[in-house]
């Protein structure tokens, strides 16, 4: 037990922080009761009972084939594209429930901003990539677009890169560089949470570092879940974590906590392999 | 809502697309059912009186004209095709394959006029003053052979196309699983490549026979245009795409002949495309394997 | 027994190389005859003039009336097959993305839609015809020629839309783009160089056709001018000129051969050409 010494000499001592999750003050702004997924007779994803705090790092960790991806993709509803998934349960977003809402799905895609495994800019010019999702919330005003183009472009810290290239295609930046052009351009639809699915695992060392520090500067101003299967990278950037095994979650809290003292053994081997 | 108007349209335009071979053939059934009254279907099939002035349709003798000219022109051109496949997948040189896919792009493009042109100027000739005396036999030229041999290298370029598709989906472990056993490298290919391409190779000759069946200009330019039943690759033939387009212009002077024309083109369309989904669907079961 | 296989497969590899030189040797024996027989035919006159004097008198004029209605034709009809047909192939792609199996059930009976031959669809033209009343004309053949080349717009174009990665389908609804946006707005530019290659692949078939514009679009030697005149046709001014006893007609026929075949000649290299150059810049 800590004991905290305040200014007028009072103490009070701090209680361990629980296994599950326990917002502090902000209700959590994703809340998942009950997500199952199915396909065909594979039981993906097992009665997940998950909730992520605002502006933080959660990250989902685990072994692959766990289900993490798939967890992530139920959470902006690209699960539709599988017919062969049957999904099932409540995801709360802010209070929406977007497994049974009647509200307009790209709507609800744009609350988040998806970083994939492999950059994906979009087949047109740098510029024009960050302008297609200003354009989707309805900004008309040339001014007004390329001013938020700039500033998207300076939040992941391209813009002195490509500023002098801003009408060539995006095929010419490298590939640490097209993720950051990805991020710029989900960052523009204004998404309160990102989502992130192993966002540096075909980038070099250098752009995962700067991928990374975007993260721990983004988390004042957006809530990020990253899915990642790099144990080291897990603890550098998570402030919770949820380790998941087939289909399951075993173990859930805050990532120091977890990491000093897993609970559970399968935990345990994780990291020992990891290591 | 402007996507709803764009949506539909995609849809629509899709839709219509695909009822169209629906809508031709019920088309061409109306146009034709006249016929129906005064000859039923096995006749008309069977019989071989051609005589449209006094309203005897057999169409026998066209249908028969028509897969003699494609067994023709199989003759020719499957053996190349399958060589010509082997040798591009297997021996060629990189250099080699790249010169020849615009070759065959220039040779499936080029239109059935042109062939039939060359036909005239070259195959025509050459059947009637070179082969047929090699065989003592009088000819113009203008014959079911020289029909053969202008389709032949007409349906090589699609033919060729798919088997270098199904030759290169063969993995090329197998191969090398083979060879890694003591075979050389023709058994090898022999063994391994044609044999795991066989449903390929035949659903290949099966859309080359079928495209042949349909080609109408260029036959018709060199194949004589004479009504009979013969199996002398000299003599003259009358494929059915030729009746078609040859007899166009008497369509309506002569009663019943327009009906005539539309259930051949019926005719054709049924064969063709029975032809087409049977071995289409083969191949859908090689490539997805 | 070893002596025996590699003789085997010397021989195979001989005949084998010998089919494929002999296609090399084929094309270009055919492109020879046609430009040496067409090269003295081909004048100035030729390409501006129409025909004077008809089949069986004259000799004078040139081609210009086929030059005209095969461009005309041509071009009406691939755009009417775009209209139809772009749309449709980006549905496939696009909006039944989820349903794998009715994609693969359409480009089956797509498949066998293109192996249709165009003679059915010019007795379908000519049924059409009848049906409301109109003649042989420049609108009876457009129509006829679209039937024809819209499959082919279709197929080429969705089975390059079909090798489009679906993580940047993904990346495009994640944004909150709707389905038909991410359509239009960024597979059809992904997919672009399917779409340049299908329109080629389509005007080439359209103007060099022969026997869908038979019945449809008649025959004549004066320049169409508006859609319910008939129209000549390259191909059909070869067909109908060939065998012509007068030299000097049989000239205009070998004429119009040479252009079609350059014309061919100039949409299969651009096309494939095309698809080369923007599939590198789009290569994920």
């Amino acid at each position: 037990m800590k004991i905290m010494h305040l200014q007028n000499n009072e103490t009070m001592t701090e209680q361990a922080p629980d296994i599950t999750l326990k917002p502090k003050v902000t209700p959590p702004i994703i809340k998942i009761n009950n997500l199952n997924v199915h396909a065909g007779q594979h039981h993906i994803l097992k009665n997940i009972n998950l909730e992520i705090t605002k502006n933080k790092i959660t990250v989902l960790l685990g072994p692959s084939g766990c289900g993490k991806t798939t967890l992530l993709k139920c959470l902006n509803k690209l699960t539709d594209l599988y017919t062969e998934l049957r999904v099932s349960g409540k995801i709360f977003i802010e209070e929406d429930d977007i497994l049974n809402t009647q509200k307009n799905v790209p709507v609800i895609r744009q609350k988040m901003g998806l970083l994939s495994q492999l950059p994906y800019p979009l087949p047109i010019s740098i510029f024009k990539n960050v302008a297609y999702g200003i354009k989707l919330k309805g900004v008309r005003d040339k001014k007004l677009i390329e001013y938020n183009v700039e500033k998207y472009l300076r939040e992941v810290g391209l813009w002195n890169e490509v500023k002098d290239r801003l009408h060539n295609s995006p095929t010419s930046l490298s590939i640490g560089q097209q993720q950051r052009l990805c991020l710029a351009r989900g960052l523009a639809v204004k998404p309160r949470i990102i989502l992130a699915d192993e966002p540096t695992s075909s980038l070099d060392p250098i752009s995962s570092k700067i991928i990374e520090n975007l993260f721990r500067k983004l988390k004042k101003n957006y809530t990020i879940i990253l899915v990642t299967h790099i144990l080291r990278q897990a603890v550098r950037l998570a402030d919770n974590v949820v380790f998941m095994y087939y289909g399951e979650i075993i173990e859930q809290g805050h990532s120091k906590d977890l990491f000093k003292n897993p609970k559970t053994e399968k935990l345990r081997e994780y990291m020992l392999e990891g290591n | 809502m402007f996507d709803r108007i764009t949506e539909t349209w995609m849809v629509t335009a899709l839709v219509t697309i695909l009822l169209l071979p629906l809508i031709i053939g019920i088309a061409l059934y109306l146009k034709a059912m006249p016929l129906f009254e005064i000859q039923n279907l096995p006749h008309l099939i069977g019989s071989s009186e051609w005589l449209p002035t006094d309203g005897k349709f057999g169409f026998w003798p066209f249908i028969n004209s028509s897969m003699y000219v494609t067994v023709l022109s199989f003759i020719f051109s499957a053996p190349v095709c399958l060589l010509a496949g082997i040798y591009l997948t297997q021996f060629a040189s990189k250099n080699l394959v790249r010169i020849m896919h615009p070759v065959m792009d220039i040779l499936a493009g080029l239109p059935s006029v042109i062939y039939g042109m060359w036909g005239i100027l070259i195959i025509v000739p050459f059947v009637g003053n070179v082969l047929a005396p090699f065989f003592n036999i009088n000819s113009s030229g203008y014959t079911m052979l020289a029909g053969g041999i202008v389709l032949a290298v007409m349906c090589i370029p699609y033919m060729l196309n798919m088997l270098v598709e199904i030759f290169n989906t063969v993995p090329i472990g197998l191969k090398e699983a083979s060879l890694s056993m003591g075979a050389t490298f023709w058994q090898a290919v022999k063994h391994v490549v044609i044999r795991k391409s066989y449903p390929g190779i035949i659903s290949a000759y099966g859309l080359g026979l079928a495209k042949a069946f349909g080609e109408t200009l260029a036959v018709m330019m060199v194949v004589g245009n004479r009504v009979q039943i013969t199996h002398n690759p000299f003599k003259a033939g009358y494929p059915l795409p030729a009746l078609i387009a040859n007899n166009y212009g008497e369509m309506l002077s002569i009663p019943m002949y327009d009906s005539a024309l539309m259930f051949a083109a019926l005719l054709l369309l049924v064969i063709i495309l029975i032809i087409n989904l049977v071995f289409r669907y083969f191949i859908y079961k090689t490539k997805t394997r | 027994m070893n002596r025996r296989k590699i003789i085997e497969e010397n021989i195979f590899k001989f005949l084998s190389g010998f089919a494929t030189y002999s296609l090399i040797a084929i094309l270009a024996f055919i492109i020879i005859i046609i430009f040496v027989k067409g090269f003295n035919s081909l004048s100035i006159d030729m390409v501006i003039k129409t025909p004077k004097g008809g089949y069986y008198y004259g000799g004078e004029g040139g081609v210009l009336n086929a030059i005209i209605g095969s461009l005309d034709i041509a071009f009406g009809a691939t755009f009417i097959a775009i209209l139809i047909g772009m749309p449709a192939a980006l549905y496939i792609n696009v909006h039944l993305i989820r349903y794998k199996r009715i994609q693969n059930t359409i480009r089956y009976l797509l498949d066998a839609l293109w192996g249709i031959p165009s003679i059915v669809y010019g007795a379908f033209g000519f049924t059409l015809m009848l049906f409301f009343g109109m003649n042989a004309s420049l609108i009876a053949g457009i129509i006829t020629i679209a039937l024809l080349i819209t499959p082919i717009v279709v197929r080429t174009f969705d089975e390059v839309l079909s090798t489009i990665p679906m993580g940047l389908y993904e990346a495009t609804l994640a944004l909150g783009s709707t389905k038909t946006e991410t359509a239009f707005k960024i597979m059809f530019k992904q997919g672009f160089s399917g779409f340049i290659t299908a329109v080629l692949l389509a005007f080439g078939r359209g103007i060099g056709d022969a026997a869908s514009v038979l019945f449809t679009a008649g025959y004549t030697d004066l320049i169409p001018l508006y859609l319910d005149e008939p129209a000549a046709t390259l191909p059909l001014a070869i067909f109908f000129q060939l065998g012509s006893p007068i030299p000097e007609v049989r000239e205009r026929a070998f004429a119009a051969a040479v252009i079609l075949t350059i014309i061919i000649l100039i949409i299969s290299l651009t096309a494939r050409y095309f698809s080369k150059i923007y599939s590198k810049s789009n290569l994920k």
